[in-house]
Order: structure tokens, then sequence, then C-alpha cells
């Protein structure tokens, strides 16, 4: 595997990351990857977000139930 | 036995179970008998709860072995036809050179949103825009928490299919929440 990786192989291993354990070569490729890139890091925390939200569904208690 | 979990009281929980099972089934008849035999379980066996947690929680979880099971008993009478997904759709998400085709945006206090209705809402509106396979691997990880490994013995799919799965999932879900909640009302900004 590259060191060098594009957005698109980068936030697949971030994906994979949160499901299985990379590579000691995907780990340090994904982190010189996000270290300089922005729009990884932001996809970094708004998929570990996402994780927190449906975690949380179906959502604080709804109105409708009572 | 706590005075919490008498039958009364269980029953006052079925129409937020009925909306997790549904969350995860999206079958109303499927979800109505999940969330059915949960309470029986839950009058039967009142005297094994702890009262350590809630008892919300205590019956999501007997919850979440029924949904299990449906989706078990579903897969054994309708096998899914296993194609290999390889998400050649997600080439989508992506210019030719491998960057986003539209870059993450900056989200405006994401965490103040967990307290608002209206966003699980628009977030329950993202899953529904899921191709069903794809929604239900995410609901299975992520709403049940189950791991990987389990998933792809249920649904009888490959790893690497699960995995493309939960990539499509959140490549989608990221997107769409921007579009239709983060990004959707300037009011939310700031």
């Amino acid at each position: 595997m590259r060191l060098r990786l594009s957005c698109k192989e980068a936030s697949s291993l971030i994906s994979r990351a949160m499901d299985a354990r990379l590579s000691v070569t995907e780990r340090i490729a994904l982190r010189l990857h996000v270290a300089i890139c922005d729009a990884c890091t932001r996809f970094t925390s708004q998929v570990e977000f996402l994780r927190r939200a449906v975690k949380a569904l179906p959502g604080p208690d709804d109105p409708r139930e009572r | 036995m706590s005075a919490a979990a008498t039958p009364l009281e269980l029953e006052q929980h079925r129409p937020y179970l009925l909306r997790f099972a549904l969350l995860q089934l999206r079958d109303r008849s499927a979800a109505e008998d999940a969330v059915q035999e949960t309470l029986l379980a839950a009058i039967q066996g009142a005297s094994q709860f702890a009262g350590q947690s809630s008892v919300r929680t205590w019956l999501v979880g007997i919850l979440k072995h029924k949904i299990v099971d449906s989706i078990r008993k579903a897969s054994r009478e309708q096998p899914v036809e296993s194609v290999e997904d390889r998400g050649e759709d997600l080439d989508a998400f992506f210019a030719e050179d491998g960057h986003f085709a539209e870059a993450p945006q900056q989200w405006a206090s994401p965490e103040r949103s967990l307290e608002q209705q209206r966003f699980f809402e628009a977030l329950e509106r993202c899953l529904q825009s899921l191709p069903r396979n794809t929604a239900r691997a995410f609901t299975m990880r992520e709403l049940m928490g189950l791991e990987t490994e389990e998933i792809c013995k249920e649904l009888r799919i490959s790893t690497s299919n699960c995995w493309v799965m939960l990539y499509r999932a959140r490549l989608s879900l990221r997107a769409c929440l921007e579009r239709t909640w983060f990004l959707a009302d300037p009011a939310k900004a700031g």
C-alpha cells in the first residue's frame, strides 16, 4: 500500500477504522494524510458525531407520544 | 421487583420501543411483533430488572435481541441475493483525482443538535433515503451496536461487502445531514 493517500482512500480507511483494526501501514498512511487535509479531518469528526447521533436515536422524548 | 416495572409502566414505553424497532426493521408489523414480544418478556422477567439502568434502557436491551431474531427469521425465509457490492456508486462522491467532489464543510455546534428533536427527524429522513441493505447494515452496526462479523453472518454477506455498505452509509448520511440540517438553516449557524 502506498503511503500517499487520496481523500477517497483516506475516507474509506476512516470508515473502516470505526469497524475494524487497520494495519500499521494503513494507520500511518491515514495519519499522514489527515494531518495535512482539512476535508478528511472534518470527515473524521463528522462521522464520529454521526455515530453518537445514531446511538441517541430516536432522540429526546417525542411530544407526539403524549 | 421495582415499582417502576409494573405492566402498566412497561406499556408506557411502547411508542418509544416501536419507533426504535421501526428504525431498524422498516416494517410496521415486524416492528410491532418485536415490541410485543419485548413487553411480554419484560412482564415475565420483571423480577430480573435490577434497577441499575432505567426501565427504558432495560427494555431496549431486550428489544435488540428480538430485532435480531426478526432479522434472522426474515433472512432465513427470504435469503438476500448475495451480489458482491463493490461500491461503484461511491465514485460520485469524489473527483477524478480522488479529492472530495464536495469537501465537508464546517458544522456549527453539532453537539447542540443532539438536544433537538427536529435534528433526529432530519437524521431519520436521511436514513430512509439510503438503499435498504445499506441502511440495514448501518443501523445494525450503529443503532444495535453489533460487530461487523455478526452483521455479515446475519445478512450473509462478505466482510468487505459489509465495509462498503457502512462506508456508503457514512458518506451519504454525512452529506445528507450537511445539506438538510447543518447548512439548511442559517439561523442554526454560529
